[in-house]
């Protein structure tokens, strides 16, 4: 409500971005650019990984770089120096409610069972994936000539995507939101196959739109999602 | 929770403030000691006397009250010593009131203690660690006196693993071991409790702190006694580290008498499903967590959790849910009918969520919830619980400029509903005078009123007003109100309404609020039954602090922090009432510093008989 539009205000004008430089296109990527990031070329799905977790990094470090806003400091506009005890929660309760761990169910397209992986153990997509790997031991993560990461099932050769449900319900790819975003608003993961990806892929690519349109992150990159369309 | 124990702070049945007028000959504190007495060591009665005596104490061996034995013990001598030799329940609200050898001198037949230490806001971080509340030189007196101790319940003290093998080795009877909001032990303190107090029924660990390193963690668990335990309650969901969890299992198996049970979070629903399996008397359970473990290709614990809920028709109290996965939920519909008490102040719920459980939950007495649940979830809260006495409402986010899902709007539906509630606990961001002028109406049983609004200074949402008219609302028509606690933007006239009309009030705590002098002069001279009074961030200066040296006296503690306090006026406190130790905190001092800082950060100022204590760490300065 009041707050949304709070949110979407103070974003565009910390990030200095304009509405047109985020608009999602279907075109070539490669004409997007990112706050405070290198010119963009065609980058594979690890690119992107490695710069959420640089991202991911220096959002605790907001004040070094004011472009790159996270969800707490733009919702207040002016936020008053914390107090000591204010409000008068308990320790206790405090670390009990912070340290919940992130729980989530990963779900294999074609496999019988679930398993549960702990969010909050990772410090990144790189961990998360790895950690992926090795629990669908089926897997391997076969690495593209420009670095594209997919993990992909050696016997039958198909490959795997990773989504995850967010908050909304909405299946997101997995990589295209700083970590710690992504951590907060992941429901579960789906390991879904890439050819299932594809007739998914405008969708998907709709559905970025929106993430950016809704969140207060205000540096939702294009990512590319030709290696959809092999 | 335990009621009757977690909120300890409602314990003071003190008479009007005219009975204690401070008499220093006879050296009589409210806490500790009853009424007045002769000093120690009179000679002995004459026989006739004695056989008065003998029958007296007979008949006051029934006195249980702890105010009707203050009373007793003042009518005369002989009633005194009758009343001391007959009392079984030490209770302590300040641990610095008393020195520990005159208690034990006066009381020789004492079963049960329970110890209070630092003051409240210590759990918020406002005092430096170190400041004191040590359990130890009560441990030694009452090792060597109280052969016979059977419990001690201790809150806000500062614990150490040797104060517990003091314990374990000095009390052959020992039975009950309750620890609130304490530090300074580990599970190896534990162990040698588990291990040594061979008929204990309780063992309770509420919201401690303990100080394990990582790798040593002992495993306590396993040192309870092999055969049979008499073991009735043990409550250790503050107990972070991981514990072993067959030993454990193997300990409920042999507890016929277990009733509580609350394990830490490093329990999954598949371990508690066993836990049930073994103790299906229980009548309070705490969860842990409520997920089911990590693991893949496991047989799926819901059908198992169904049954054991629905065999545990004993369940009256749940507690934990931590890392709460609601789709299992539906596990507990088969007891909800039966709760009395339910929290779920650890579990992130939607009101979608909640919603199938508390409609279930008819005669629900006691319910803490998380402010995720949001105002709808107070809706179905306030149309199902129409038997509710206590709520409390925490923050999902304990930040000051969170949003909170919880507002005025649900206050209003839960006076609306919970027409006999009397407890209170309600953090939020948006309020309005009208929500709480409501409340004040429509739940006139209300003894206890706490209301946070985390964002300081806060008005009325709606009229921008302050938040006077609605506390005055409360004080004006909640005419058992003990306890209160007010938040939102709060000028002088508000404490005006306490002081004329909050007259019962016991506890009264402050924070951001107030314009002047004036603020705190009208509560200290109105609320005649004043015990504890605690203050932060407030306006209120020493010509305050000066107006109230008539009432110190006949309260356990004053608390008062980033007020405008300075030495001056806090060094003539302390000249005027020499019963009264008056201490000045300072933050972050090592050494003794040449020259004063006339401002006060923080004040502590309390009654005692036993003058400035020889523990104080080098950055109290008692005055």
């Amino acid at each position: 409500m009041s707050v949304e539009t709070e949110r979407s205000s103070t974003e565009s004008d910390v990030s200095g971005l304009d509405y047109e430089e985020t608009a999602l296109t279907l075109g070539i990527p490669g004409g997007a650019r990112v706050a405070g990031a290198e010119l963009e070329r065609k980058r594979g799905f690890s690119k992107t990984v490695d710069l959420t977790s640089r991202i991911g990094t220096s959002e605790d470090r907001s004040d070094e770089s004011p472009d790159t806003n996270t969800a707490g400091s733009a919702k207040a506009p002016a936020p008053k120096a914390r107090v000591v005890g204010w409000p008068p929660v308990r320790n206790y309760r405090k670390n009990a409610l912070k340290s919940s761990n992130k729980y989530v169910k990963v779900a294999v397209d074609g496999a019988p069972y679930l398993r549960k992986v702990d969010l909050e153990a990772y410090g990144g997509y790189e961990e998360l994936l790895s950690s992926l790997q090795e629990m669908f031991s089926c897997f391997t993560i076969r690495n593209y000539p420009n670095e594209e990461r997919k993990l992909v099932d050696p016997i039958h050769g198909t490959e795997y995507v990773p989504t995850y449900e967010d908050k909304d319900g909405d299946w997101m790819l997995v990589g295209d939101v700083p970590w710690k975003m992504f951590v907060d608003a992941c429901k579960r993961l789906r390991l879904m196959k890439s050819s299932e990806a594809t007739n998914l892929g405008l969708i998907l690519n709709y559905l970025i739109f929106e993430l950016k349109r809704r969140s207060s992150a205000c540096f939702i990159y294009v990512f590319p999602l030709s290696f959809l369309f092999v | 929770m335990r009621e009757e124990i977690s909120d300890m702070s409602e314990d003071d049945e003190t008479g009007e403030r005219a009975r204690w007028a401070p008499d220093l000959s006879k050296n009589r504190s409210d806490d500790s000691d009853s009424g007045p007495g002769p000093p120690i060591g009179d000679s002995p009665p004459p026989f006739s006397d004695q056989i008065l005596e003998n029958v007296l104490e007979n008949v006051l061996e029934f006195l249980t009250s702890r105010r009707d034995r203050n009373s007793a013990s003042a009518v005369c001598r002989s009633w005194y010593r009758a009343e001391a030799q007959t009392r079984r329940e030490l209770f302590i609200g300040n641990c610095y009131a008393v020195a520990p050898h005159r208690a034990v001198e006066r009381f020789q037949s004492i079963k049960s203690v329970v110890l209070k230490g630092k003051p409240r806001f210590a759990d918020f971080n406002l005092v430096p660690f170190g400041w004191g509340a040590h359990f130890e030189p009560w441990v030694k007196s009452f090792g060597a006196a109280y052969r016979h101790l059977e419990r001690i319940c201790l809150k806000r003290m500062s614990v150490t693993d040797k104060d517990l093998t003091i314990i374990a080795e000095s009390f052959p009877l020992f039975k009950d071991l309750t620890l609130i909001c304490c530090e300074g032990f580990s599970t190896f303190g534990l162990a040698v409790i588990a291990e040594r107090c061979r008929h204990l029924r309780v063992l309770d660990l509420i919201e401690d702190y303990l100080e394990d390193e990582d790798d040593e963690v002992v495993d306590w668990i396993s040192r309870f006694p092999e055969t049979t335990t008499s073991l009735e309650s043990l409550v250790f969901d503050c107990v972070s580290c991981p514990f072993n969890f067959d030993a454990l299992e193997r300990l409920v198996a042999r507890s016929p008498s277990l009733q509580r049970l609350r394990v830490n979070h490093h329990v999954a629903l598949e371990q508690l499903r066993r836990l049930m399996a073994r103790a299906p008397q229980l009548t309070h359970l705490g969860t842990g967590t409520f997920r089911s473990g990590a693991g893949f290709g496991e047989v799926d614990p819901n059908l198992d959790l169904v049954s054991a809920f629905g065999a545990s028709r004993s369940l009256v109290c749940l507690s934990g849910f931590r890392e709460i996965e609601p789709e299992f939920l539906p596990a507990i519909y088969p007891i909800c009918a039966n709760l009395t008490s339910l929290n779920f102040s650890f579990a992130n719920l939607t009101a979608e969520e909640l919603n199938p459980v508390i409609r279930r939950c008819h005669n629900l007495q006691t319910f803490w919830v998380l402010d995720s649940v949001g105002d709808e979830g107070l809706q179905a809260v306030a149309e199902t619980c129409r038997d509710l006495r206590e709520l409390r409402v925490f923050p999902l986010d304990p930040s000051e400029d969170s949003d909170s899902s919880v507002s005025d709007i649900g206050l209003q539906f839960i006076s609306e509903g919970c027409r006999k509630l009397r407890s209170i606990l309600y953090f939020c961001q948006r309020m309005t005078n009208a929500a709480v002028v409501a409340m004040s109406k429509n739940c006139p049983d209300l003894v206890v009123f706490r209301l946070c609004i985390m964002g300081r200074h806060l008005p009325d949402r709606i009229t921008g007003e302050p938040m006077d008219a609605g506390f005055r609302a409360i004080v004006m028509n909640c005419k058992k109100l003990t306890r209160l606690s007010v938040s939102g933007l709060l000028t002088d006239k508000a404490f005006e309404y306490i002081g004329c009309y909050g007259k019962l009030i016991r506890t009264l705590s402050v924070a951001f609020a107030g314009d002047s002098d004036g603020g705190l002069r009208y509560v200290l001279e109105g609320c005649t039954r004043l015990q504890k009074l605690e203050i932060r961030d407030s306006p209120f200066g020493d010509a305050s602090l000066i107006s109230g040296l008539p009432f110190y006296y006949n309260m356990r503690f004053l608390w008062m922090s980033s007020c405008n306090l300075s030495m001056r006026g806090c060094k003539e406190v302390a000249r005027n009432k020499p019963n009264l130790v008056v201490e000045v905190i300072r933050d972050g001092v090592e050494e003794e510093e040449e020259e004063e800082i006339e401002a006060v950060e923080k004040l502590y100022l309390y009654r005692s008989l036993a003058g400035a204590r020889t523990d104080a760490p080098a950055f109290v300065k008692i005055l």
